[in-house]
């Protein structure tokens, strides 16, 4: 279960000390229209990147806020983990992308009708980032006014 | 740090329109990172979306968070447990 139990004491105390950011006040984007006609996006924090892109770099000290797009017409199993973390199995998601950036999952759901459209590209973050500054101020807004651009009306974000 | 990552991109994603669910996995770092729209999971880290290679499992997670953009009346930060079907075919909501 994804408590903090299950990681070694070193990380336990780490999180239980960690200066956590608070979102606050809390922004909302209430979604006025039914999913069957929205453009949905995908932001995974696993790490990923497809061949030719650059890996994240996992000697930057408190993290790499960049982020990589991922074409939405993406084969799943083409994307490669390249999380710096040790402190969690890899093995789920190496042997199933679709654990942390579910591609083929958000085709079916437009396939189905529940949501209208599948947008272009989808985001991939590395998500270890203990110094979030620059995340905060700089590559999280671009990431969203790169999605706010294509038209994008719901984002599902999924972390490891 | 995964979960306020994301929390944090969610929450720059709601300020420029765009209504986000993101999903957690530590309950207590949702509660003081305060995403705008979360679902917290019962899965161990690397396993947010449960199974790998289950496509109905996986479903199931994201149907519960895509019906938490369903809420017309709900006020932020608005924070969900999901409690997965044993079967994987479905999944609900408590809280």
């Amino acid at each position: 279960m994804g408590e903090p139990g299950e990681f070694p004491p070193a990380v336990r105390l780490f999180l239980k000390t960690y200066p956590w950011r608070r979102i606050d006040p809390v922004p909302w984007s209430p979604l006025h229209k039914p999913l069957a006609v929205c453009r949905l996006a995908l932001v995974s924090s696993a790490g990923f990147v497809l061949p030719g892109q650059e890996p994240f770099d996992a000697s930057i000290r408190g993290g790499d806020v960049s982020f990589r797009d991922i074409p939405s017409d993406a084969e799943a199993a083409a994307l490669i983990d390249t999380h710096r973390s040790r402190s969690f199995d890899h093995s789920g998601l190496r042997s199933d992308p679709n654990l942390a950036l579910p591609l083929d999952r958000v085709r079916e759901l437009h396939a189905a009708g529940r949501i209208g459209s599948v947008n272009r590209r989808h985001l991939s973050f590395m998500g270890s980032i203990t110094a979030p500054g620059r995340l905060v101020r700089d590559t999280a807004p671009r990431a969203a006014r790169l999605l706010s651009e294509d038209g994008v009306d719901i984002a599902l974000l999924v972390p490891v | 740090m995964c979960t306020q990552a994301v929390g944090l991109v969610a929450a720059e994603m709601e300020r420029q329109g765009i209504a986000t669910v993101a999903i957690q996995l530590l309950m207590k770092v949702a509660e003081r990172v305060r995403p705008p729209r979360a679902l917290w999971v019962p899965f161990r880290h690397g396993y947010p979306l449960d199974a790998p290679g289950d496509r109905e499992r996986q479903t199931a997670v994201i149907e519960a968070a895509l019906r938490l953009l369903e809420e017309p009346d709900a006020r932020p930060p608005v924070l969900r447990e999901y409690r997965g079907d044993p079967g994987g075919a479905s999944g609900s909501i408590t809280r």
